[in-house]
């Protein structure tokens, strides 16, 4: 905490909630995503959310992204309103779905933010070449996305994120879909990358190993609504590799990550009896 | 040999209509001026080709009605998509005039038309053929231009895209083979257009004509030829179709090889 203070953070979020407006039938109540998220991360950092399924993490990368708006409190991306940041182009995102354009190869998608943003040509082809051999597609370079599998298409996702070197990269579960072993080898290849380039990463995963693994620290979210309820610092020493993931460290890690995130439950639980109790009170 | 394989058996069904439609002229002894059979009809195509009816030069000018009406009716649909799309207020304005317009009876309308644009014009043909075209081009477009998966819209907000290069990357790749399906369909529509005004009144030499009078000179057989050639036409156009959505959307699950249609 202490060694990079000074520097502004990267990523501040301060008192945020959020709610979603109730659609559909008038008895429906709206839905409370977020409540009171307060985190400030600096540059460089990697760090993970994650917590229950619904706990509202896609909707804080969204709204670090600028892509919804909080219904309370603010978001800061290099000392600038969220909204300023994404005209600037600060980050770069990988959804949860691929989100690749059906139309376009493989190159082409990865193209796509050069184009948007008016590199020219020859720097387009040199970046996307690149990032393809990053993500070791280059094979694949002519190929519509059908002709992918899903954790393949999943890759073309990141390169298209990378391929403008922004300051920031939101992740949102981008490895949930790949099996085991080239899991690994994408933690390693994006660990990687980070080290190289500095970027800062926010990660979004249900993998506590994963978690664990990857990040500099690990925010840890309750269910609905969704509360940062522990921020788990990890400590491994850099570069991490097969050797970490035999450590005892990482294992005491992994273990303190998931007691957390079990307490995280039991506040709900508690909360969930708490109102029961209280219901029953005003009948009797 | 895929393409031999796949449409074998079209073509053997199609021939063994024709081989049953033949054989029933000639053993029921039906006469030729109810049901002429298939070689009979072959036989008017041929003799009338240029001479006679000259069922040739009035495709010519048939297809050139039709496609005229085409272009008119695709410009007008396509324009009115990407406004409604742009403009998503001018919805409620815009769309009960198309469906108004897309519930005109052609029949009704065809006379006004040769009324307007004058009988013997090839242009109140294609405003014909133009006004069956609009409706269904419009709406697949539309749909195109406006169903579009949310994470692809939050993506070009991520690069804080401008309008038109949404426009140009996202909403117009997505909507053409919403607009290729529109075409299809328009394309007959736009034959059925042309023929029907013809109909109504028009140079002789257009296949409408041919078939009325035909009928009129109860030359069954030269009626039945002119009606194949209005097929054959609209087996052009939609082919023409097919093709472009090769070239166009070779991505599409439509077009792409693996998935047998
Ligand atoms: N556009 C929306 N309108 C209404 N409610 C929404 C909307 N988006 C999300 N929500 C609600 O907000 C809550 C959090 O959703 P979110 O997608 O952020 O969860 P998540 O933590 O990413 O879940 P998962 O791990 O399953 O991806 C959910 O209860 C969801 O129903
Ligand atoms: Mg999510």
């Amino acid at each position: 905490m202490t060694d990079s203070a000074g520097t502004e953070p990267v990523v501040q979020l301060a008192g945020i909630s959020k709610e979603f407006a109730a659609t559909g039938s008038s008895k429906a109540k709206p839905t409370l995503a977020l409540s009171d998220i307060t985190l400030d991360i600096r540059s460089g950092e990697f760090v993970s959310l994650i917590g229950p399924s619904g706990c509202g993490k896609s909707t804080l990368l969204r709204l670090i992204g600028d892509l919804t708006h909080p219904t309370s409190g603010s978001v800061q991306i290099n000392g600038k309103p969220a909204g300023q940041g994404r005209l600037d182009r600060d980050y770069g995102m990988v959804f949860q779905s691929p989100a690749l354009f059906d139309w376009r190869k493989v190159e082409e998608n990865v193209r796509l933010p050069l184009e948007v943003f008016g590199f020219d040509r020859a720097s387009q082809a040199k970046r996307s070449g690149e990032m393809l051999d990053l993500v070791g597609l280059t094979d694949f370079a002519g190929h519509y996305p059908y002709q992918l599998s899903g954790g393949m298409q999943q890759r073309v996702a990141i390169a298209r994120a990378l391929a403008f070197s922004p300051s920031l990269l939101l992740m949102d579960e981008p490895f949930g879909a790949l099996d085991e072993m080239t899991r690994e080898r994408m933690n390693s290849e994006l660990l990687s990358i980070w080290a190289r380039t500095g970027i800062t990463v926010v990660f979004v995963t249900h993998s506590i190993p994963e978690a664990v693994f990857l990040s500099t620290r690990v925010a840890i979210m309750s269910a609905r609504p969704g509360r940062i309820t522990r921020v788990v610092d990890v400590n491994l020493p850099q570069p991490r590799g097969l050797t970490t993931r035999e450590s005892s460290g990482y294992f005491s890690l992994i273990t303190e990550v998931r007691e957390a995130l079990r307490a995280g439950e039991g506040d709900e639980a508690q909360i969930a009896s708490a109102e029961r109790t209280a219901a029953e009170g005003t009948v009797g | 040999m895929d393409a031999l394989r796949r449409y074998l058996p079209a073509t053997l069904i199609g021939l063994g209509v024709l081989v049953a439609w033949e054989v029933l002229v000639r053993v029921s002894g039906v006469q030729g001026f109810v049901l002429p059979a298939p070689s009979a009809i072959w036989a008017a195509l041929v003799e009338n080709w240029t001479d006679g009816y000259a069922i040739f030069p009035a495709a010519r000018v048939t297809l050139y009605e039709s496609m005229g009406g085409l272009a008119i009716g695709t410009v007008l649909g396509v324009s009115t998509a990407f406004i409604v799309s742009r403009f998503p207020a001018s919805r409620d304005t815009v769309l009960p005039l198309a469906i108004a317009i897309n519930a005109i009876p052609i029949i009704a309308f065809a006379p006004l038309a040769n009324n307007w644009f004058g009988i013997l014009s090839p242009i109140s043909k294609m405003a014909i053929a133009a006004t069956l075209v609009y409706f269904p081009v419009m709406i697949n477009t539309l749909r195109g231009l406006t169903q579009i998966e949310p994470a692809a819209h939050e993506l070009m907000r991520s690069y804080a895209a401008g309008a038109s290069a949404i426009t140009r990357q996202l909403e117009i790749p997505n909507a053409l083979p919403y607009f290729l399906t529109g075409l299809k369909v328009a394309t007959t529509l736009s034959l059925i257009g042309a023929v029907v005004g013809e109909y109504f009144g028009g140079l002789s030499a257009t296949l409408g004509r041919v078939v009325v009078s035909a009928a009129s000179a109860l030359r069954f057989d030269v009626t039945w030829a002119a009606i194949l050639m209005v097929s054959v036409t609209g087996i052009v156009l939609y082919l023409m179709v097919v093709g472009l959505e090769r070239l166009l959307i070779p991505w599409h699950p439509s077009v792409r090889g693996e998935t047998p249609a």
